[in-house]
Order: structure tokens, then C-alpha cells, then sequence
């Protein structure tokens, strides 16, 4: 594919996760029994009105806040018509030529090096209803019968509209995996790929490298995973290439990416280009986000993902680990008040990164949050090694038995017997018995050689059980040893 | 601008299934409105804002409360087919199962 | 005494207050009324005896109580156009596409008529979907003016219009998208009137074209539409566009008289197109309302002409993306298809008649792209010139007056072939519709065929309380008392009271 260039754009729906749909009191829940969450307005019966929930307004204002955008401070509804069944009005209100956030940037790390990808619109709308398909076989294409299910139909759903600025597979997962950052730190929407509360769809083209007009663009559809976005446009770009390659046109359509396979596949084709006929909600106001509403909005902001790995950085994490913390809210929340309680930053960083994080990955949870790990556990492990209670490969063990449910980080030094032996009479003991016992690495170091003071350090760290400090020890040796 | 209506294009998008003579009686009748409704065109607009709203409003809100929905049986009892808690219709063509969203 | 069904909402009120009266005996005297009338008329799709019977019932238990204070519609029989939603109750909107539908709720209008005590006594046919001006175009059958059968009441709300002027009800609720109230109020002779876009809630009322529809009240005189409009007016939190302002007290006005006031004539609406006698009449009307101490002034509003353009554009596609929702999945008349898009377009095809589908396909050609600009996008644009020219008319007068109808009530079928010669009947009332502003419609007379004549008071928008000063003051100085004929041969017929 040398000669060239995939230019990529993406459009994400986010659900929000009000308590109440977009313009009805019906709840926004996952799952349930069907047609059970439905009223005359999400239903689209005869004669029922929408009325826009604050709240999603709300919502999607600090979406668009959060990716810098201009906020519109007049915008309208629409209505965008088209027949299909999971649309019970036949028209879905959405946002047309005026939405209410407009002109934002994200920049996303991609392997170290960031890229900005230009955010040119997010609007407000309403999610459909779900269609399934009833047939002897199970096939799709010999269905006899769709069912429907309105539970979704009215759900608030935020669209956000990338420019055409991504140029590979892995900065569009990049955008994709920071965006649902950002989402789930304003605590807007669950972002669940797997139960489509957050979908991705890409508007891939090709196009010879040092050409500046766009190639044909195909839209793919039906990535449910941040994996599958990636394998996805991968494979589109390819495609793309071989057609062109091969002296055919890329033919603009849908496609269809199917994650057995791992190919895209076109969906019917449509006989005729879309005419969604939008025209002004007749049955709405305008919106009008004043100065005052906005500043609101932006000041309301918690702290962004970027931000806080570079605070992260700041404190002394490397970048990767300072991504962990960021991805997995529980830690970073673990970190913060870990550090703002007094705990050394870069060694809170270490554990949560390494042992906590193993310890979920081994467990299969999503979250530190699952587990029974407070910071208080770590600020208390964090002072035992600071004044040498324990050492720094033993607060380790304490750590994992923490994890383990063993008790808190005192407790469970003690049970496990990981207490440092502070006695230094104690020690001075056993470098005693020690020297004794190796007369021959004794007289290597009186003339000079110390390369037997390590093994001898060993020797008393493990009569010891590793309990002593092994800085004390070998002070120690190193004054009755070679005097 | 000329009016040429393609009537069977336009009753595909509003969905409506007529035989030929319908079409051609439409066709005819939306013509005649159409070319009276085109003097519309006479009008100068310049810089003129078009009215949606003959009341001008902004922000008409609800609060994001949870309000009882439809009990479902009275939902399902008005419609022509159901099946286990769902509508039921024909198949539908070239679906693939998502949202048309 | 006179028969119960033709007194008018104050008499009833005041009758049912002093125990002269049960609602039980009113709803009586109201269904007898239909059982006659009906026959000639078809005023109503459904009638709800047990329904109504249970109100009345109710009202008059309220009444023996001596609860207070009594709604003040308590006990009054009313009909309701069979476009707002009643629950359990059958509602049309005279389509077959909705053949046996029964809401699951109640409009918030009808909810509140409720809670004001009105007992509702049936749901009253209009042209399908309020597409016409003769409740011609109903899929259930064409109703017939109570003054002369052969001719139409006019319409969409041509069955509530008929029922009232008949007295097969007191008062009635009609919708007014582009004269659909004030049209057949004019040709049955009763009063009729469209409130300003968004007093009145449209939560329930089944959609034609949105930015236009406004629910309005029909009653015999000006005072019982006042207290119809007074009972359902008011924000509603379901409606996005009702306006959330407190409902003035509109009947403090309606003794003070005209003197002082400028009434403006609107000269477009004044010319040979407007049958003689119609114009005649209003110009008596005029000199006497001179004669009061009004200053009588005529006002040229050019744009005015342009109205019947602009709405035959805004409307058809507002309904096309109304009345998409009609598909044969979740509710009403399903045609079947191999595919489900088959089937949507069958339903769509047999269920709709040939003016909604006329309307919607216009609709749908005006909204697509190439021609949204041209057509739906100037003809907002001119609005908004309307709306302009109309605010700048009552920076000098009060209120302005036309003709509601160019004609009085025209004979069944004489306008049928020709869509634009029927929507010219709306050229008077649909310029309050696209700008938004309240107006009101009620008799003056007869002409010599004694069919009735009508004159439109037109205000800015919040201005029904001038409104209704003007109009009362007109009705006063009209006298009209006549009745229908088909309600007089019905009082005089054997077993009616008298």
C-alpha cells in the first residue's frame, strides 16, 4: 500500500445516561423485557409532542466543551425523514445545519508522536428502536419476520463528527480510545461498545500520496469494539488499494464489517442517494446556550484525561504508566488520595501500575474498583517503607496481600511476617554467625576484594527470612568485616 | 423554475404505493398547486430569516424525571401483529439488524 | 320551556347553578337532539352515551353535594373534532388508516374540558386528517350544514361546527391549521375561533401542520367560547411550544364597548372575490361599529395575497413528516406486503384518501433537495414578511376585520374537482394561521338563500382579550338569533319540548 495515503474520518454515537429519555419521562435503561419502556411520545403515537430533557442538553454541552469546541449559542432541531421501521415517527429529530457545538480538536498519542484530529460538529438526537429477526433458519437474509423493540427509541444520543484528518488504523483508534476517555470523565454516558452505547462508524478513502483531493469514500459500519474499528479501517484501506491497484473506481456505498471474517462486505446498495428532507422541528424552540450557560458548562469540567496524565508525568510516572492510571478511574482516584495524603508519588505510581494491575489482569477485572484496596492501605505501605518497616520487595507481598483480602498493609506485614528486623543487636547477630560460618570470603575482603560482600549480605538476608534491612547489613559487614 | 414533479420517485420517499393512473392524477393536480404556490418566488427575501415559529420561544425544557411509561399489554393491543412482547412485521429489506441510526 | 339543547353555555350554566337543570336532563335533551338531527346531518363519527352519561352523572352528584367551587364548564354537553386524542375512545381523524384506534390518553385540551366539567358527549367528523374546507373528505361520509342539507358546514371542522349550530352539543372544540374553526363556524352560523399559536396545548391533537395548528372553541355566542377557550388555554409541559404565560381573564372585556378603538379593514381581503352580500354586511356592520365610536380605517397589507402560496407550501410539508408515522407497524390499519416496506407503502396507499396523499406527496416534493430553497425555504421567508407587515398593521389599529369566507355555505360537491378552487375558501382565515395570531369568526346575518353570513375580527398575538371586547360588541349589534333549520324543525317536531 506503499504510494498511498488512507484518509479517514470518524462519526461516534454516544448514548447519554440520563435517568429519563431525550424528549419523554420514559427511563433509560439497557436491556428488559421489550416494549416495556415506551410511552406515546417515544412510540410516536398520533398526537404526542416531544420535550427536550435539560439534562442531555446538559450532557452534550460538556461533551463539546470537553473537545474544545465553539459552542453555538442559538442552534436548531430537525427533522431528518426517512421510512424504516425501528423509527416510529419516520423522521428522527436530530441537528441539521446548525448544531449546538461546532469546530473542536482532540489530540490523540499515536506511538509516542500526537496528532490532532479536527472535531467538526456534535449534535443532540434520538436514538431508534432495535430490530430483530425472527426465522426457522436464523438467517438474516430469509427472516420471514422483524421484531421490534422500542426500549431504545428516544434515548438521548450525541453524534460526534470527526474532519476527514485521521491517515491509519491506529490513530483512529487512538481518537476513538481517547474520546471514549473523555466521555466516561465527564460521566455522561456508561460508553459501553459491546451494549452500543457508544458506536463508531468510518468514512475511509484512499488517495496517491501528494494528492491533495479526496479518493472515493466508502462508510463502514458494525465495529463493536475498539479492536474491530482498527482491523476494520486496516482492512477497508487495502481493499481500497488493491481496487485502485487493479485500475477500478471505489464505489461509494455502505459496507458492512464482519468480525469473523475480518473483511467488510457491502450492504444493498441504495437505489437512489438519501433525500432526508430536514426541515425545522415544528415542534420545538430553538435552543439558546447564553455566555452565562456556557462558562457554566466549561467551569463545571472535571479534570481531563490529558490533563491528568500530564499531571501524572509531572509527578514523576512515565507516560504509559500515567496512561493506566488515567484509563482505569478507580486507580487513578486510588493515586490522587494515596498522594494527597503524603504517599511517595512515583513509588504509589510503581504499585498500582505493577502489582495491582497484574493482580487484575489475573482476577479478570475490569476495575480497581473491584477490589477491596483502599489508599489508605497504600499510604500506610507507602510510611512503613519509608521508615523501613518493611523494604521496598516486601511492601510488594504486603501489597498482594492486600489484594488477596488478607487485611490491611500493617496486618498483613505482620502475618505474613514481613516486619523488618529493626533490632540492629539482632542483626549484628547474625553478621556475627555469618562471618563466622565464611571464613574464606572474610579474608578476600580484608585484602581489598569485596566481591564477596553481596553473597554475604545473601547469606544474612536469608537467615534473617529477608526481614533485616540489607542496607544495615551491610554496613554492618562491611565494619566487622574489614574493620 | 419549472415544475417536473417525478410523482413516482416522490411517492417512494413519502412511501405511498399508487398504480399508474394514480400517479398521473397526482402528478397533474400537484403541478397546478405548485405553480400557483410558486409565486412565492415573486417576493423579494434578501437577508430575510424564514419563520418556523409564529410565536418566537427559546428553551423549552423538561426536567430529566422518570415519569411511569405505558403499560406494555395496552401498547401490544393496539398493534396489527406482536409476537412475545415485540411489534412483529414483514421482514424487512436489507436489514442487518442495527439501528438505522 | 325552551328545549335544554338550545340554550347556550352561560344559560345552561346558570340553569344547572340553580337546580333548574340536571346534566343528566341537558345530556338527555342533547342526544335527542342527535337522535333527530343525525340522520340529516352526520355531524358525529361517535357518539359516547355511557361516557357522557357517566359525566353528567358525576356533575350532578358534584352539584347535589353542594361542592364548590363547580367547574365552569360543569355539567355543559360538548363535542370533540375527531383529531384530539380521547382515551379508550375511538379516534379517527376520519381516516381509514386509523379505523378503530383508541388512545391510550387523553389530549391535554380534552383532559382539561374534563376537569372543567364539560361532559363530552362524542367525537365529530372534519375532513381526514383536517384536510379540507367541507368535511367532504372524510372517509366515514360527508357532514351536511344544519341551515341546508344539500350544502357543506364547511371545514375541516365541519362536524363540530354542525353540531353545535344543530344543537346535538353546547359548545365543541375544533382545530384551525388554516381556517379549519373559523371556516365552518362562518357557514353554520355559530361562533368560532383560533386562539394565538400556543395558548392552547397540542399535546393530543393528531398533528396536520405543526407551526400552524392551534385547537379553538366553537360555541352560539361569543361568552361560551370564551369560557371553552378559558378552560383549555394555558401552558402545558408537554407542548414544547405552548407559550408559559398565565391565561387572562378573557371575559372582563366583553361589556366595554368599542369606542375609541381603531378597527382596521384589511383592503385584500375586501375585493370582488368576496361574495356582495358578505361584503355588504360587513360594511353595515362596519358603520355601526362607527356609530359605537370605533374609528373605522382601511389597511392594505399586500403580502396578504401571497398567504394561500405560503401555506400550500408550509403546511403539505409539515403533514408529510406528520403523517409518516402512519405506517401499519404499531398501531392502526395494516395492509399487508411481502417485505415491510411493501407493506408501509400498501397501508399508506389504501389507508390515506386522495387529498392527504395529494398533500403529502406535495409535501414531500416541496421538502426534497433541489427545491427546498425555492419552495419550502421562501415560503418561510415570506412568512416572516407577513408576520412583519401584520406587526406593523396594529401598530395602528386594534384589531383588523374581514370576511371569514369569501362564500357562505356551498353546495355538496361543487368544489370537489378542483383543489384550488376549495382551498381558496381559506384565503381570509389562513393569514392569522401563518402568522400566528388569534382570530375570531362569528354571524352577522343571513343572505337571501338564509344561509349565514360571517365577519373575522383578527388581533396580535396575546390579544384575545381585545378579541373578544370587539366581537361581543359585534354580536350585540348583530342581534343574530336565527337558528338552523334543522334545529327549528326539530324543536317544533312532535315529542320535543317547547
Amino acid at each position: 500500500m506503499t504510494g498511498y495515503e488512507p484518509v479517514i474520518g470518524i462519526e461516534t454515537h454516544v448514548e447519554l445516561t440520563t435517568q429519563s429519555k431525550m424528549f419523554c419521562g420514559c427511563a433509560v435503561e439497557f436491556g428488559g423485557e421489550p416494549n416495556t419502556r415506551t410511552c406515546p411520545v417515544c412510540l410516536g403515537l398520533p398526537g404526542a409532542l416531544p420535550v427536550p430533557n435539560r439534562e442531555a442538553i446538559q450532557g452534550i454541552l460538556r461533551i463539546g466543551a470537553a473537545l474544545g469546541c465553539t459552542i453555538v449559542e442559538h442552534s436548531l432541531f430537525h427533522r431528518k425523514n426517512y421510512f424504516y421501521p425501528d423509527l416510529p415517527k419516520n423522521y428522527q429529530i436530530s441537528q441539521y445545519d446548525v448544531p449546538i457545538c461546532v469546530d473542536g480538536m482532540l489530540e490523540v498519542d499515536v506511538h509516542g508522536e500526537t496528532a490532532k484530529v479536527g472535531i467538526t460538529r456534535v449534535h443532540m438526537e434520538e436514538d431508534t428502536g432495535k430490530s430483530r429477526h425472527s426465522s426457522s433458519s436464523g438467517r438474516i437474509h430469509e427472516a420471514e419476520h422483524s421484531l421490534l423493540d422500542f426500549n431504545r427509541s428516544g434515548v438521548p444520543l450525541v453524534e460526534i463528527v470527526t474532519e476527514p484528518d485521521i491517515r491509519s488504523p491506529d490513530e483512529a483508534r487512538a481518537y476513538a480510545t481517547e474520546l471514549q476517555r473523555i466521555v466516561r470523565t465527564l460521566g455522561v454516558s456508561d460508553v459501553r461498545l459491546e451494549e452500543g452505547s457508544m458506536r463508531f462508524d468510518a468514512n475511509v478513502s484512499v488517495r496517491p500520496v501528494g494528492q491533495t483531493a479526496y479518493g472515493i469514500r466508502a462508510e463502514v459500519k458494525n465495529m463493536n469494539s475498539l479492536r474491530s474499528l482498527q482491523r476494520a479501517i486496516g482492512y477497508e484501506i487495502e481493499r481500497q488499494v488493491a481496487v485502485l491497484e487493479s485500475g477500478d473506481e471505489v464505489v461509494q456505498e455502505t459496507r458492512h464489517w464482519d468480525e469473523a471474517s475480518g473483511v467488510t462486505t457491502s450492504m444493498r446498495s441504495k437505489e437512489e442517494s438519501e433525500d432526508y428532507r430536514y426541515f425545522q422541528e415544528p415542534d420545538l424552540v430553538p435552543l439558546q446556550v447564553d455566555d452565562a450557560w456556557q462558562q457554566a458548562v466549561r467551569s463545571s469540567l472535571p479534570e481531563l484525561p490529558a490533563v491528568r496524565r500530564a499531571r501524572y508525568v509531572a509527578a514523576g510516572l512515565d507516560v504509559p504508566n500515567a496512561a493506566s492510571l488515567v484509563d482505569d478511574e478507580a486507580l487513578g482516584a486510588l493515586f490522587d488520595a494515596a498522594v494527597a495524603t503524603g504517599a511517595d508519588a512515583a513509588q504509589v505510581g510503581n504499585w498500582l501500575t505493577g502489582e495491582v494491575v497484574a493482580f487484575l489482569r489475573k482476577e479478570e477485572l475490569d476495575s480497581a474498583g473491584g477490589t477491596g484496596l483502599r489508599a489508605a492501605d497504600l499510604v500506610e505501605l507507602s510510611s512503613m517503607v519509608a521508615d523501613a518497616t518493611v523494604s521496598a520487595s516486601a511492601a510488594k507481598d504486603v501489597l498482594r496481600g492486600v489484594l488477596a483480602g488478607e487485611g490491611r498493609s500493617r496486618q498483613v506485614a505482620e502475618q505474613r511476617d514481613l516486619i523488618q528486623i529493626s533490632d540492629t543487636s539482632l542483626i549484628e547477630a547474625e553478621v556475627d554467625a555469618v562471618l563466622a560460618a565464611h571464613p574464606d570470603e572474610l579474608q578476600r575482603m580484608q585484602s581489598g576484594d569485596m566481591k564477596p560482600l553481596g553473597y554475604l549480605v545473601g547469606q544474612v538476608m536469608r537467615a534473617t527470612k529477608g526481614k533485616a534491612d540489607p542496607k544495615l547489613v551491610s554496613e554492618l559487614l562491611r565494619l566487622k568485616g574489614v574493620g | 423554475m419549472p415544475i417536473d414533479i417525478d410523482i413516482a420517485k416522490v411517492a417512494k420517499l413519502a412511501r405511498i404505493a399508487l398504480d399508474d393512473d394514480e400517479l398521473a392524477g397526482y402528478q397533474e393536480q400537484c403541478t397546478l398547486i405548485l405553480e400557483h404556490a410558486e409565486r412565492v418566488q415573486s417576493v423579494d427575501t434578501e437577508g430575510v430569516p424564514p419563520t418556523a415559529h409564529a410565536f418566537p420561544m427559546v428553551n423549552s425544557f423538561r426536567d430529566d424525571v422518570v415519569e411511569a411509561s405505558l403499560d406494555r399489554t395496552e401498547v401490544l393491543a393496539m398493534a396489527p401483529d406482536t409476537e412475545e412482547g415485540y411489534f412483529r412485521v414483514p421482514a424487512i429489506l436489507g436489514d442487518d439488524g442495527e439501528a438505522s441510526t | 320551556m325552551t328545549d335544554p339543547a338550545d340554550l347556550t353555555i352561560p344559560e345552561a350554566g346558570a340553569a344547572l347553578r340553580r337546580r333548574e337543570l340536571t346534566a343528566v336532563e341537558l345530556l338527555d335533551a342533547v342526544l335527542q337532539r342527535a337522535a333527530v338531527t343525525e340522520a340529516h346531518l352526520h355531524a358525529y363519527l361517535t357518539i359516547d352515551r355511557s361516557g357522557a352519561l357517566d359525566a353528567a352523572e358525576l356533575a350532578d352528584a358534584t352539584l347535589a353535594s353542594g361542592a364548590t367551587p363547580l367547574g365552569p364548564l360543569h355539567g355543559i354537553p360538548v363535542a370533540l373534532k375527531d383529531n384530539l386524542c380521547t382515551r379508550g375512545v375511538e379516534t379517527t381523524c376520519s381516516s381509514q388508516i386509523l379505523a378503530g384506534y383508541e388512545p391510550p390518553y387523553d389530549a391535554t385540551v380534552v383532559q382539561r374540558l374534563r376537569e372543567a366539567g364539560a361532559v363530552v358527549v362524542g367525537k365529530t367528523n372534519l375532513d381526514e386528517f383536517a384536510m379540507g374546507s367541507s368535511t367532504e373528505n372524510s372517509a366515514y361520509g360527508v357532514t351536511r350544514n344544519p341551515w341546508d342539507p344539500e350544502r357543506v358546514p364547511g371545514g375541516s371542522s365541519g362536524g363540530s361546527a354542525a353540531a353545535v349550530a344543530a344543537g346535538s352539543a353546547l359548545g365543541a372544540l375544533g382545530t384551525d391549521t388554516g381556517g379549519s374553526v373559523r371556516q365552518p363556524a362562518a357557514l353554520c352560523g355559530v361562533v368560532g375561533m383560533k386562539p394565538t399559536y400556543g395558548l392552547a396545548s397540542r399535546y393530543g391533537l393528531i398533528a396536520f401542520a405543526s407551526s400552524l395548528d392551534q385547537v379553538g372553541p366553537f360555541a352560539r355566542t361569543v361568552a361560551g367560547a370564551v369560557t371553552l377557550l378559558e378552560a383549555i388555554a394555558g401552558w402545558d409541559p408537554k407542548d414544547a411550544t405552548s407559550i408559559p404565560h398565565d391565561v387572562p381573564d378573557f371575559s372582563g372585556s366583553l361589556d366595554a364597548g368599542v369606542a375609541g378603538l381603531t378597527i382596521g379593514v384589511v383592503e385584500e381581503l375586501s375585493s370582488d372575490a368576496i361574495e356582495p352580500e358578505v361584503r355588504a354586511q360587513i360594511g353595515a356592520m362596519l358603520d355601526r361599529l362607527a356609530d359605537r365610536g370605533a374609528e373605522i380605517v382601511p389597511v392594505s397589507i399586500p403580502l396578504v395575497d401571497m398567504g394561500l402560496s405560503v401555506y400550500y407550501l408550509i403546511a403539505p410539508a409539515e403533514c408529510s413528516a406528520n403523517l409518516a408515522r402512519f405506517d401499519g407497524v404499531r398501531y392502526g390499519l395494516r395492509v399487508d406486503g411481502e417485505t415491510t416496506e411493501e407493506m408501509m407503502a400498501n397501508t399508506r396507499g389504501e389507508g390515506f384518501g386522495a387529498e392527504v396523499i395529494r398533500r403529502v406527496l406535495l409535501g414531500t416534493y416541496a421538502l426534497s433537495a433541489g427545491y427546498y430553497d425555492a419552495f419550502y425555504g421562501q415560503a418561510q421567508r415570506v412568512r416572516t414578511l407577513m408576520r412583519q407587515a401584520f406587526t406593523a398593521a396594529y401598530d395602528e389599529v386594534d384589531v383588523l376585520v374581514s370576511a371569514t369566507s369569501p362564500t357562505t355555505a356551498f353546495r355538496i360537491g361543487e368544489k370537489t374537482a378542483d383543489p384550488l378552487t376549495m382551498y381558496y375558501s381559506d384565503v381570509c382565515s389562513i393569514p392569522s394561521n401563518l402568522v400566528g395570531d388569534p382570530a375570531i369568526s362569528l354571524p352577522l346575518g343571513l343572505d337571501e338563500a338564509g344561509l349565514p353570513t360571517a365577519i373575522q375580527v383578527m388581533a396580535p398575538a396575546l390579544g384575545e382579550e381585545r378579541l373578544f371586547q370587539v366581537a361581543a360588541e359585534i354580536e350585540r349589534l348583530a342581534g343574530f338569533t336565527a337558528r338552523a333549520r334543522l334545529a327549528t324543525s326539530v324543536v317544533t317536531a312532535p315529542g320535543a319540548s317547547v
